[in-house]
This record gives structure tokens, sequence and C-alpha cells, in this order.
């Protein structure tokens, strides 16, 4: 493993803003792993770590097949991370969604430019992402549908579902995106939780990413095999919302199989305790993913559900 | 004159709130709505997407004011929405706060979307029938501009000629990005409601003079659209720069991290070399750089907010080759 500094900022009053990378293997550019790019995501972060622990043992164990360079980054943004913020700490914005940067630009365009030059030849990229609304998934590998994406290598991971997804304007700025504009098999990879560890989704993600590396003969590594993927687009989610803002309680959790007419949750009025609305499952299938804060505003998808019936 | 509050969307929030995006519309009385937007009277003037700019507060109410002192001169409808964002507002951030959000990055909006997408898409709505529409912004918090018009090139044959006649120092035609299709001003425009989108002034302060100036270009467009026919200021002329390539500007961003300070004014005129600012640390008394002009031109953007990180703008200069090619 050889530890490395790939872009660098100094700062005025902060310690020098640093990315560092992990390599394992050398030669080619085999795969590039991301981490965090934004302050909450500690699970990607321990992802990550559990990932390089892992790849540390294989390379002493000479598992690395010959050739195939491995790069790990667990995290691209740990001002925001060190201060508890979610965006750039001075002007709120995105790294992921400064894609693919410019090295003459504002502060976030530079970052993402100066690790986007590192990570752009990659044969195949994996992101550990995380959602913009807060709540719980079950274990899945994200593709956008550019035109140049590979839903068969996305099935490798061996997580239960491959989820495609049509890219919106804001997306074509993200880090997945622009990897497959470049050429790179990009994956992002969805596991439990963000701003809470969830160590055994972790693990999981961290086996699913093993899996997929043996199977593409960059290492040689017996292990979990997984689930078969089932491929969903995600426009085929059924979005349960909230008729009313309350107390959000919560009855089903993400990844669990729920019959139509079942009570997912209720919204309870917070001051009286009444039960505002019973939220019910409009179909039989699939939690995806659940909402997971004590309060829920009107209208919020506080659950995406996957049909029974579109099972393959 | 008819005078009316009214509310064009509104969500329950979870402990006893309700979220409303209101508006005041003022307009003759005895005249249907229907019939006004027919013959192209009707004016929206929108601000407050981004909470943490205020220059439009004061443009809301002194047209409300103005318009109050000769009611009899208004022949059409004024739609005034000084706060399309009043979690922002309210909390002086520029996005929607609870939601880290970009208001201005979810238009159109969806109605059976989340509450914001719902607000978005009832904003939208309500934009129906208006026959122009002016999106007023105040920069960020960081960076002072002078009063200018902002147009995506794939709008610029219909706006430019109207925003001529608003009162602002510049009209700035850039290039289109994916990424704007998601604005406000976007989604209007592509359905055909002609919407301008005025830069002025900086984040969390009011400069009066700014917005008394818009609001004289405000009735001169009224006037113009047979909205008012009471007296109208003489509008100056823009500086007009098309830069659909991106070659008009200068871009000044910050070689290292550090305190800038400024010392030249935006409006100014600068030549080649010419000190503006400079990047210092106060910890080791060091001056890290001076920030010079690097050709001569129009300073129409300067940086406000002294903290600068490797990149942060500081300031932007349209090239004299871009100011001599419109005679000025
Ligand atoms: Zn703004």
């Amino acid at each position: 493993m050889k530890e490395e500094i790939l872009y660098e900022i100094k700062g005025l009053y902060r310690d020098d803003f640093r990315v560092k990378g992990y390599r394992f293997g050398g030669g080619e550019n085999s795969v590039c792993i991301m981490g965090s790019m934004r302050g909450n995501e500690f699970q990607q972060i321990y992802v990550c770590s559990q990932l390089i622990q892992k790849l540390k043992q294989l390379e002493e164990k000479g598992k690395i097949v010959d050739g195939e360079g491995i790069l790990v980054i667990p995290c691209g943004n740990p001002y925001s991370v060190n201060v508890k913020k979610r965006f750039w700490t001075i002007d709120n914005t995105d790294i992921n969604r400064m894609y693919p940067g410019y090295s003459l630009g504002e502060t976030t365009q530079r970052i993402a430019a100066g690790i986007f030059e590192q990570i752009k030849d990659y044969r195949y990229g994996i992101q550990f992402a995380s959602f913009y609304m807060p709540g719980n998934f079950v274990p899945q590998v994200r593709v956008m549908k550019t035109g140049m994406e590979n839903i068969e290598l996305a099935k490798q991971f061996g997580l239960p579902y491959v989820v495609l997804h049509h890219p919106r304007p804001f997306d074509t700025t993200t880090l997945n995106y622009n990897w497959q504009i470049w050429e790179t098999d990009a994956f992002s990879i969805y596991t439990t939780s963000t701003s809470a560890v969830d160590k055994e989704s972790a693990k999981q993600a961290v086996d699913a990413v093993l899996n997929f590396l043996s199977k593409q003969g960059i290492i040689q590594h017996r292990g979990y095999e997984g689930f078969i993927s089932r491929v969903v687009e995600s426009h085929d989610f059924v979005n349960v919302r909230t008729a009313f803002a309350g107390f959000f309680e919560k009855i089903a959790e993400a990844g669990e199989r729920v019959d139509k007419g079942q009570i997912l949750a209720k919204i309870v009025d917070p001051y009286t305790g009444d039960v505002r609305q019973e939220i019910v499952s409009p179909i039989e299938g699939i939690i995806a993913f659940a909402h997971n804060e004590s309060m829920a505003y009107q209208n919020t998808a506080v659950y995406k559900l996957i049909a029974e019936e579109n099972e393959a | 004159m008819d005078s009316q509050v009214m509310t064009i969307a509104q969500v329950q929030l979870p402990v006893d709130e309700v979220l409303k995006i209101q508006k005041h519309r003022l307009m003759p009385s005895g005249v249907s709505v229907d019939e006004l937007e027919k013959s192209g009277k009707r004016i929206s003037v929108v601000t407050g997407i981004h909470g943490d700019e205020l220059e439009g507060q004061y443009v809301c109410y002194e047209l409300s004011r103005r318009i109050g002192e000769h009611p009899e001169a208004l022949c059409g409808i004024v739609d005034i929405y000084p706060a399309m964002n009043p979690f922002g507002i309210d909390n002086i951030t520029r996005g929607i706060p609870a939601f880290d959000l970009d208001m201005n990055r979810i238009f159109p909006g969806n109605h059976h979307g989340d509450m914001n997408e719902h607000i978005a898409a009832e904003i939208i709505k309500d934009m129906e029938g208006t026959n122009l529409c002016l999106d007023i912004h105040a920069s960020n918090i960081f960076l002072t501009e002078v009063p200018q018009i902002r147009i995506n090139e794939l709008h610029k044959d219909i706006l430019v000629p109207i925003a001529m006649k608003s009162n602002v120092d510049l009209i700035w035609v850039h290039g289109a990005s994916t990424v704007l299709e998601s604005t406000f001003a976007y989604s209007l425009n592509n359905r055909g409601i002609h919407t301008l989108v005025v830069e002025m002034g900086v984040g969390m302060r009011i400069t009066e003079d700014y917005g008394n100036q818009l609001v004289d270009g405000i009735f001169a467009l009224m006037a113009d659209m047979g909205i008012w026919k009471g007296d109208v200021p003489k509008v100056r002329m823009p500086v007009v720069s098309n830069d659909e390539t991106g070659n008009d500007v200068y871009y000044l961003n910050a070689p290292f991290s550090g305190i800038f300070f400024k010392e030249r004014s935006h409006g100014s005129m600068v030549q080649a070399g010419e000190r503006i600012g400079c990047v210092v640390n106060p910890l080791t008394g060091e001056l890290l750089s001076e920030i010079t002009a690097p050709g001569d031109g129009w300073l129409f953007t300067i940086r406000e907010y002294p903290v600068v990180e490797e990149g942060s703008l500081m300031g932007r200069i349209l090239k004299k080759s871009a100011l001599e090619g419109m005679g000025h």
C-alpha cells in the first residue's frame, strides 16, 4: 500500500486541505474507489477504511493480480467532514456537482478538477454515494443511463439491486456521470446509511467490491458470492408520500417485504399525539428506501417501494 | 385600483405553522384579469428565491409605493412576489434550510413531488398569463455587482431588446448550460413567459441607488407594455456583452487562501497591470499576492467578502474590446 496526496490547497487558518489516496498493486489504472465527498458521509469513509484493511491483507498475500492497480480515496472533502457541514465550508457548494471541474475556476471546481485529473483514466470507477433525502436504503448499485452504461458489469457486485437512473439536468456534473463520459465504467454503491456507521452494510459493500474485483481478474479472492441482482429502473420505484406533516413513527424498515394495504408508518400530531395519517403500502413489494428522521414534512416520499410483480 | 395580498402556495409544517408563498396584486378596478393578460398587460416582479439576497426587497416596496402615489396611472396587472423562499429569508440562508437545497435548481417543480417541488410547481402555475417577469437577485454575499441582466443565449433574440429598456448598466448574454435548465427563469422562458434575471448589489444588504435605478426601469417597461400611463424616467443605455463563448470577461480568482482587501470599486474602469486589491496573511504579516487587472476593461464585479480560498472569485472585468464593440 502506498499513501499519496492527490490534491492539496494551502489553508489560511486551517490545516492544508488534502485529498489522500491509497494505492495497491501497480501498472494499469484498473479501478478507482471513491468515498465521501460531502461532510455527512461518514459511512462512505468507513466503508473505504474497511476496504483498505482487506486490500492490505490481499496485497501482503500477493493476491493482487500483476499489473492491476487499485486506488482508494476515502474522502474527497475532509474540510467539510471535520466541521460537520454537508457542503463546502465557505460557499456551501457541492463538490459532487462540480465535475469534471475547472482547474482555473472557483475552489470546489478546482478540487473536482484536481481529483478528476487523477481518477479519470481508470477502467472502473466505484463511488460510495449518498442520497439527498435522509433515510436508509436496501443496498444497491446505481448506474446512470448515459448510453455508455454496462448493466451486466453492475450485476457482478452481487448486491440485491441494480438501479438504472436517468440523469436529470443537475446529474451531468456528478462524478459518476463524468466518469462514464470519459469511458470509465462507473457505479455508485448505496449502503444502508450515511451519517451513522452501519457495520453490517459496510461489510456487505466491502464484500461486493471484492467480489467485483475478483470477477474482473484484478484480485484473487474467494468469498461472498452475493445475490443475483434484480435490475430496476429508478422511475419504477413507487413513492409513498406523507399527506400530512408531523412525527414520523416508522413501522416498516428498508429491505422489508410488505403487502398491499400494510401499514408502514404513522404520522402523529406533534402536540396532541393524534394519528394524522396511517401510511399504507399501495402495492406488494420490497422497501428500497425508508425515511429515518423523527419528523416528516408534508408530501415527503418516506418510502420507495419496488413492486413484486416486476420481479423477473 | 384594486390591491390584494394572495397566497399562491401553502404547505402545513410539522409543528403549528403554515408555510405560505404570497404575492401582492395591484390592478385597475373594474377590468378582468383575463382581459388584461390577453392584451399583454401583466408584469410579475419576483425576488427572494435566494434567501440572503435582499436587494429586491427595496424594489418590491418602492414599486408598490410609487404605484400607490398615482393609482390612476395603472392600466395593467402588477404582481409582486417578495419572498419565494421565506425560510431562507428568515434564516439568512441562500438555499432552503432543512433541505440544503438551492431553490433555483428545482424548477419547473412537480405537483406530486416533495414539499419544495410542489411549491415550485405552484409558483410556475401562478406565473401563467404573465407577459413579462423580472427575477431579481443580489449576486451573493461574496460579490458586489453593477445592476445587470443575465440572459441565456437560447433566449437572447427575444430578451435582449426588452432588457435594453430596463435601465440596467449591463446585459450579459452567457452560454447555455444543462445545469441552468432547472432555474426559475429558464423554466419560464422555456414556456414562452419572457423572464429577465436581474443581478445587482450584494447579498445581505440593500443598495438604495440600485433599487431606485431598477424601479425606474420597471416603470419604463410597464409604460412600454401599456401597464403604466404616468411619468416615466429616462432610461440609460446598457453595455451589451454577447459572451456566449465566454471570451468577453477576465475572471480574477484568488491564487492563495488569505484575506482580500479590495482597492477598487465595482463599476470602475481599470487598466492592464492596475492594482485592484491584494491577498494577505494576517497571521504572518505577509503580502501573499497583489491582484492586478490582466487587461484594460470595466470592473463590473468585485469581491466584498474578505475571506478567500485558493480559487475564490475576486472580480470580473469586461474586456475593453467588448466595450468598444458597443461604441462605449
Ligand atoms: Zn440569486
